[in-house]
């Protein structure tokens, strides 16, 4: 299959990442949508490794490899993320009973 | 007998010792024990220098090396002393002067606190030391060292009242005054080492008689002489730099006595004449200094004529010697000047105790128009005021003939016009001091009013011995320079005086010995036009003195020829406006406005940055987004 699919696919995804972290006010949803964002770069760096082994595979057994072991790191990263995320949406939750991030512009002050 | 000539140090070291003392424990000590340290220190000082000047005068000279006071590169500074004919002499004046005026003072001063009275004697001891230093020291740097240490005393004890504004205002006068003089001074040392690598006296005068030839050396020579003449003007106090001394009056007598008359100010003549050899080869500084010297004698002594403070009368006589002495500097009479220095220590200490002895007797008035007829209650201090007087006005055999007459007959052998301005000066000189004399000691008595009916009573012997005895060198000092004309081989302080003077004379352009009928007739001129004037002033002041307030063009003199308005007028006015200029408007409107500017400015754009932290996360992600969009953008038109 060719690159542009997946590049275009990728983009997409990002790009509903981003507009639904910037329009959305639920932290649910935009935690949802930073995980989107980072699963289009994953799915970014998965389809480039494919790419660059396939082509360097006769020189170089491990070629290209190293994409997909990024990936994992940030799979890890996020779900690392995710917990600690989740964890102080809860602790919102109970104390303001809400998950509005305007309703959070208070610690500002 | 001869390691004496090592034991120089001690001489400057004893008043350094007698200052910490006195400085230190000024609040322990009794008011007789500081009287006795600080003159016993300058007893020793004295008894030392005489050994010294004895063996000096037997032919041996030193050069004592203390130890290293500045060694950078190929400069070596030495700290040194320097025993020779010159510092001989004048190490006799200072300590010999300089202890009589002790012993006056702690009887002069006696009514001061005893603190005060220990800062005083302090004081003295210290501008003892740093006097001595100056004369002793074997180069140019150790010289202004004690330069230096001159002015500051003189500033302290100028202002040794120091709760009387006027005189903290005429101690900073004089502290500035001689400042703008030190800067010449400074700026020669600057050159001098720049030039010749040296300040040492040897092999500086060495160097400086070798260079003289070239043209370019001349110039330099120049220079450096008339940059040291400016420091000279500043502690002599010659035009323009004179302003200073009169109103040094306001210190006490004796310090006026001893600083501001028999030594500090005579630092200038010590200076030149120590440096002479450069000043010959430099005849246009020499006619600078002449001219200087005589229009400052000229000029104070008309001032002099219209004063009616006893001190400041005093105060223009010393300007205007000490006009002579440069005068004397400038046609080349070395000795002369320095002959007339010690012969001016004498009868203006003389004089300057006496008016103290007055003005003690008076209850501390000082305006000559309320004395009149002390010749009466103060019968010691009116002969030897009279004395002194004489002494002054040139009337042979008194001391001040001697040495007035050789510096005018080396005038005439330069210039006629010198010589009669100097002797129309001398007639004026015999005429003030005799106006002084007659108004204070004959007539009435006037002061019944501020002693409130008591009479004045003389001083007491502490007072009076330093008096006699200075009234007797006043009167025979003058015998060590008898003019060969009158006697000859009797100037013996020409022939001790040799050596110092020997390479000047040498390089001097041959001069044209007067003979001896029109030397008489010179001597006769002076001696007679003194006598007319001191019989004039006396018929005219000891029956109807001058009691009114002056009129006409004497009041242009007794208000000094509006000298100090017009310095205030040219100088310290427009430095004044100057200042006022660079605080109202460089000060305020340029370097603050600049640096609460900067200050302002960082403040608005923090307010306006600030806004940004609005605390929406929302718009915190979308400046994200747009600043990565942006560096796409910038990112893709640059590679292209």
């Amino acid at each position: 299959m060719n690159i542009e699919y997946y590049i275009v696919l990728s983009i997409a995804l990002f790009c509903i990442g981003i507009t639904g972290v910037l329009t959305r006010r639920n932290a649910i949803i935009i935690f949802m949508c930073i995980e989107l964002m980072l699963n289009a770069v994953n799915l970014l760096l998965v389809a480039f490794s494919k790419m660059h082994h396939l082509k360097g595979v006769a020189a170089n057994p491990t070629a290209g490899i190293d994409g997909q072991l990024f990936v994992f790191f940030i799979m890890v990263v996020a779900a690392a993320e995710v917990s600690v995320g989740l964890a102080i949406i809860v602790m919102m939750y109970r104390n303001v009973h809400s998950v509005d991030v305007n309703f959070l512009n208070r610690l500002k002050h | 007998m001869k390691n004496v000539l090592q034991l120089v140090w001690l001489i400057p070291l004893l008043p350094l010792i007698g200052f910490l003392i006195n400085g230190l424990f000024r609040k322990q000590l009794s008011k007789s024990l500081t009287g006795i340290i600080g003159s016993g220190v300058i007893l020793g000082s004295f008894v030392i220098s005489l050994l010294i000047f004895l063996q000096v005068k037997a032919g041996h000279t030193a050069v004592v090396n203390l130890f290293d006071f500045i060694k950078v590169g190929k400069l070596s500074i030495p700290f040194s002393f320097q025993a020779d004919q010159l510092s001989s002499l004048f190490l006799l004046i200072i300590t010999g002067v300089g202890f009589l005026i002790h012993v006056y003072s702690a009887a002069y001063m006696h009514e001061e606190e005893g603190q005060h009275f220990a800062r005083y004697f302090a004081y003295l001891n210290l501008f003892v030391f740093s006097m001595l230093l100056l004369v002793l020291g074997s180069n140019l740097v150790i010289m202004f060292i004690g330069w230096e240490g001159v002015g500051l005393c003189s500033y302290l004890l100028i202002g040794y009242w120091f709760k009387n504004v006027d005189y903290t205002n005429a101690a900073k006068k004089a502290f500035v005054m001689n400042r703008i003089g030190d800067l010449g001074f400074l700026l020669a040392i600057f050159w001098i080492i720049n030039q010749f690598g040296t300040v040492t006296y040897g092999d500086l005068f060495k160097q400086v008689a070798e260079k003289a030839n070239t043209l370019e050396g001349g110039v330099v020579i120049t220079g450096i002489t008339l940059l040291l003449f400016v420091g000279a003007t500043g502690k002599s106090a010659q035009i323009p730099l004179y302003t200073w001394l009169p109103d040094a009056m306001a210190g006490p007598t004796p310090v006026s006595a001893l600083i501001h008359a028999a030594t500090m100010v005579t630092a200038g003549i010590y200076m030149i004449a120590r440096s002479n050899i450069m000043y010959t080869l430099a005849p246009t500084t020499q006619a600078v200094v002449a001219i200087i010297g005589l229009a400052t004698a000229v000029f104070a002594a008309t001032i002099a004529i219209k004063q009616n403070d006893i001190k400041k009368v005093l105060a223009y006589s010393t300007v205007s010697q000490l006009g002579y002495m440069f005068l004397g500097l400038g046609v080349g009479a070395y000795t002369g000047a320095v002959f007339h220095v010690m012969t001016h220590a004498f009868f203006k200490a003389l004089l300057f105790l006496g008016a103290g002895s007055v003005i003690h007797a008076m209850h501390h008035e000082q305006d000559i128009r309320k004395m009149g007829g002390l010749k009466k209650y103060l019968p010691i201090t009116h002969i030897t005021f009279l004395l002194g007087c004489i002494a002054i006005a040139g009337i042979p055999p008194f001391s001040g003939f001697f040495s007035k007459d050789e510096i005018l007959a080396a005038a005439y052998a330069k210039n006629p016009v010198f010589w009669f301005i100097g002797v129309a000066t001398a007639g004026m000189t015999a005429f003030y001091m005799f106006r002084l004399y007659a108004t204070t000691f004959l007539g009435q008595f006037r002061g019944a009013e501020q002693l409130h009916g008591h009479h004045p009573h003389e001083s007491p012997v502490a007072m009076t011995l330093p008096l006699i005895i200075l009234a007797v060198l006043s009167v025979a000092g003058g015998w060590i320079g008898i003019p060969e004309v009158l006697m000859p081989n009797a100037h013996a302080l020409e022939h001790f005086l040799d050596p110092i003077f020997a390479e000047s004379v040498k390089h001097a352009h041959e001069g044209h010995h007067l003979d001896h009928s029109t030397e008489y007739v010179l001597m006769g001129a002076s001696v007679g036009l003194a006598v007319i004037a001191i019989f004039y002033a006396i018929a005219r002041y000891s029956k109807r003195p001058e009691l009114g307030e002056p009129t006409g063009f004497g009041k242009v003199l007794a208000n000094k020829w509006y000298v100090d308005e017009l310095y205030n007028f040219i100088i310290v006015r427009p430095l004044q406006w100057l200042g006022k200029f660079l605080n109202s408007f460089v000060e305020r409107d340029v370097i603050d406005w600049t640096v609460n500017g900067i200050g302002r400015l960082v403040g608005y754009s923090s307010r306006q940055v600030r806004l940004l932290q609005s605390g929406q996360v929302g718009s915190y992600v979308l400046l994200m987004v747009l600043g990565i969009l942006a560096f796409f953008v910038i990112q893709f038109f640059v590679k292209k």
